[in-house]
C-alpha cells in the first residue's frame, strides 16, 4: 500500500483548486499516475446534467427535460417534447372535414369535447352556419363538464405529485360520474367524438338532464371537500407558495393562457372576451388572483369549477326539454370556400385554436393546431429556475400539461 | 372519399310552422332567421386602420391585405417580418403572439406561407401576418419580439424546413435529432419514410409504416 506516499503535485492541486479545474486535473491525473488518483466522482462537480423523465410519473406523460442542476437547485431546464408526435395535422389533410373530429379527441385526451368544439367551431366560421341554440346549451355543458373533469384530473394528479394521496380518491371519484354522463350521452368515455359540424350527433333524453342536475346540486359540496384537504393544508401551502411565480406581463410575452394567466392577475377568458355559443348570455365570473404561484394557480381552478357548476345550472335551466333540433344546416358533403379561418376557445388548460386552410374540396388543406399545453410549456425553464428539483414536480404538474396534445 | 355532387340546396322546408293570423305581416320576413348570403367571401382590407398604420410605420411592408369571416390578413414581404412584428406589438398594442405556423403551396411560387397570429388585448381582436416563403429561404424569426414565438417556429423548421434567422435555438422539436425529412410538406408521404431505425425488418419493413402490399396502405397524393 501507498498511504505514507510523499503527496504528488497534482494530489496538492487537488486542495486547492475549484471544481472546474479539480475536474480537469483529476482526469489529467488519473491519466499520468498509475495508482491512487480516484476518477472523478459526483462529488468532484458542482453542477451536473440530469435527465427527468421521459418515463418518470410526475411528467404526466412522455415528457423528457434535461435539467442542469447545482447540487438540489435548477439552473437551466430543457423541455425534450415530441415523443408522441402522431403527426395529427398530417392526418387531418389526409381526411374529410367530419372525418378529422375523431382525432381531436386524441390531442388533449382529457379534455376530448373542447377539442371537438374548438374544431367545429373552426370549420362552421369556415362554412358560416348557424348553430341551433339547443346545440349551444348542450355544447356548452359538454365543455362545462368536460373542464370539471379536466380539473379534477388535475387536481388528483398534481396533489399526488407532490405526497398527497387522499384527494386523488375524491377527485376521481367525481370524474369517473362524470365520465358516466359522457358514456351515457355519446357512448365513449374519454375519446368522445361527441360534436359534428354543424351541431351535435345527438340530443339529450330527459333522464340525463336531471341526473346531471342532481349532479351538479352535490358538486360545490365536494368541491368543498377537495378545498378543505388541501387550501389551507399546511404542507400543501409549503410545497405551492411562492413556487414558479410569474407575473401577469410575462405571461402575455410568453404566450401563456388560461388558469396560469388568470392566476397571475390577467382576467382574460376567451368564453368572456369573444363569446361563441351562447356564454355571452350566462352569468359567471372569471376567477383571478394575484401572486401567480403555483398556490394561486391551484386556487383559480378550484374556482374555476365552481364557476363550471354555476354556467351548467343555467344551461340545464334553459334547455328547452321538449326535443329539438340539434344540427344546423349543414351541406352532406362539406366544402368550403377556398379560404382560411382561425378560431379558439377556451380549453381547460387555456387558448386552444385552429386554424385551417380550405381549398374548396372537401378535405382541409391545411389544418394547424394551437395547442396551449405546447405553449404553455414554453414558460417551465423560466418558472424553474432557481427552484429545487422536487419543486420542478409541482411546476409541471400546476401548467396542467397533457402530452398528447403538446407533442399531436 | 369519392366526391359527390353537392346536392341542391333544398328550398329550407321549415317555414315558420305556427300559423300567424295574429301577427302583422312583417313576421314571415323575420321569421326564418336572416341567414347570411351561403357565399362567404373575403373583401378587401388594404383601407382597414391596422393596415393603414403598418404602411405608414414600416415603409413598403403591406403587399395585400383581406378581410374574411371579421379577421384580417396582410400579407407582408418575409423580409419585413420582424419589423412588422415589432410595429405591431409597439404600436398597435398586438401583444400576444398566438401561434406561427406555415402553409405549403407546393406548386406556387414562392412556395411557403408562414403564418403568424398576433392578439390585442385592448382592441380584444386578432390579426394575421402572412409572409411567402420560396424554399430554402431564411425568414427572420421573431422570437427576440416574442418570447412565445420560440416554440413555435421551432415547430415550423421541424415540420416545414423553413429556417429562421436568428432564431436562438432553432433545432428540430417534435421529430428527433437526426430526423431527415420534413413531414408537414405535401411531398412527404403520409405513410412515412424510411427512418433507418427499424428493429425487425422482417416485420416492419424499410419504408417505415405498412408494407406495399397492406390493405390498409393508403397513399394520399
Amino acid at each position: 500500500m501507498s498511504d505514507d506516499r510523499p503527496l504528488s503535485e497534482a494530489d496538492k492541486a487537488l486542495a486547492t483548486q475549484t471544481a472546474e479545474e479539480l475536474r480537469a486535473a483529476a482526469l489529467a491525473a488519473a491519466e499520468s499516475l498509475p495508482v491512487d488518483v480516484h476518477p472523478p466522482t459526483l462529488f468532484d462537480v458542482q453542477e451536473m446534467e440530469l435527465n427527468f423523465g421521459p418515463q418518470h410519473p410526475s411528467t404526466h406523460g412522455v415528457l423528457r427535460l434535461v435539467i442542469r442542476v447545482d447540487g438540489e437547485r435548477i439552473l437551466h431546464t430543457l423541455p425534450d417534447v415530441g415523443y408522441l408526435h402522431r403527426g395529427t395535422e398530417k392526418l387531418f389533410e389526409t381526411e374529410t372535414y367530419p372525418m378529422g373530429i375523431p382525432h381531436t379527441d386524441r390531442l388533449d385526451y382529457v379534455a376530448a369535447a373542447t377539442n371537438n368544439h374548438a374544431y367545429c367551431l373552426t370549420i362552421e366560421k369556415l362554412l358560416a352556419v348557424e348553430i341551433p341554440r339547443r346545440a349551444q346549451l348542450i355544447r356548452v355543458i359538454l365543455d362545462e363538464l368536460q373542464r370539471l373533469s379536466s380539473h379534477l384530473v388535475w387536481l388528483g394528479t398534481s396533489g399526488i405529485d407532490l405526497g398527497a394521496v387522499t384527494p386523488f380518491w375524491y377527485a376521481f371519484r367525481e370524474r369517473e360520474q362524470i365520465l358516466d354522463f359522457f358514456e351515457e350521452y355519446c357512448g365513449a368515455r374519454l375519446t368522445l367524438n361527441c360534436m359534428r359540424i354543424g351541431g351535435l350527433p345527438f340530443d339529450i333524453t330527459a333522464g340525463w338532464v336531471e341526473r346531471l342536475m342532481e349532479f351538479v346540486d352535490d358538486l360545490p359540496s365536494r368541491i368543498d371537500d377537495y378545498e378543505q384537504l388541501l387550501t389551507d393544508n399546511r404542507i400543501w401551502k409549503k410545497r405551492t407558495v411562492g413556487i414558479g411565480v410569474i407575473s401577469g406581463e410575462e405571461c402575455i410575452e410568453w404566450g401563456v393562457t388560461g388558469p396560469v394567466l388568470r392566476a397571475s392577475g390577467v382576467e382574460w377568458d376567451l368564453r368572456r372576451a369573444q363569446p361563441y355559443e351562447c356564454y355571452d348570455e350566462l352569468d359567471f365570473a372569471i376567477p383571478t388572483r394575484v401572486n401567480g404561484d403555483t398556490y394561486d394557480r391551484y386556487i383559480v381552478r378550484v374556482q374555476e369549477m365552481r364557476q363550471s357548476v354555476r354556467i351548467l345550472r343555467q344551461c340545464l335551466e334553459r334547455l328547452p326539454l321538449p326535443p329539438g333540433e340539434f344540427r344546423g344546416k349543414v351541406p352532406r358533403v362539406i366544402k368550403p370556400v377556398a379560404e382560411e379561418v382561425y378560431a379558439s376557445i377556451e380549453s381547460p388548460k387555456g387558448e386552444l385554436g385552429f386554424y385551417c386552410v380550405s381549398n374548396g374540396t372537401n378535405r382541409p388543406y391545411r389544418m394547424h393546431v394551437r395547442p396551449p399545453s405546447f405553449i404553455n410549456l414554453q414558460a417551465l425553464p423560466r418558472l424553474a429556475k432557481g427552484h429545487l428539483v422536487s419543486d420542478l414536480v409541482a411546476l409541471i404538474g400546476t401548467i396542467d400539461i397533457v402530452l398528447g396534445e403538446v407533442d399531436r | 372519399m369519392a366526391e359527390e355532387t353537392p346536392p341542391p340546396v333544398p328550398p329550407p322546408s321549415d317555414a315558420p310552422a305556427e300559423p300567424a293570423p295574429a301577427a302583422p305581416a312583417a313576421a314571415p320576413a323575420a321569421a326564418p332567421k336572416a341567414a347570411p348570403p351561403k357565399k362567404v367571401e373575403a373583401t378587401d382590407a388594404s383601407a382597414h386602420p391596422w393596415v393603414e398604420s403598418l404602411r405608414s410605420g414600416v415603409a413598403g411592408s403591406v403587399i395585400s391585405a383581406k378581410e374574411f369571416a371579421r379577421q384580417v390578413t396582410v400579407v407582408v414581404p418575409r423580409e419585413q417580418v420582424a419589423a412588422v412584428a415589432r410595429h405591431l406589438k409597439d404600436v398597435e398594442d398586438f401583444r400576444y403572439c398566438v401561434d406561427v405556423t406555415a402553409v405549403d403551396w407546393r406548386d406556387r411560387e414562392p412556395r411557403f406561407d408562414v403564418v403568424y397570429h398576433f392578439y390585442s388585448f385592448s382592441k380584444n381582436d386578432r390579426i394575421r401576418v402572412k409572409c411567402g416563403v420560396g424554399d430554402g429561404e431564411e425568414v427572420p424569426s421573431i422570437a427576440e419580439v416574442f418570447l412565445a414565438a420560440n416554440w413555435p417556429e421551432r415547430e415550423t423548421w421541424d415540420m416545414f424546413g423553413i429556417p429562421f434567422a436568428g432564431h436562438p435555438d432553432l433545432r428540430r422539436i417534435l421529430t428527433w435529432e437526426g430526423f431527415h425529412g420534413y413531414p408537414l410538406r405535401k411531398d412527404f408521404p403520409v405513410e412515412g419514410i424510411d427512418t433507418g431505425a427499424a428493429v425487425y425488418p422482417e416485420e416492419w419493413p424499410e419504408g417505415g409504416g405498412p408494407a406495399p402490399d397492406d390493405p390498409n396502405r393508403k397513399t394520399v397524393s
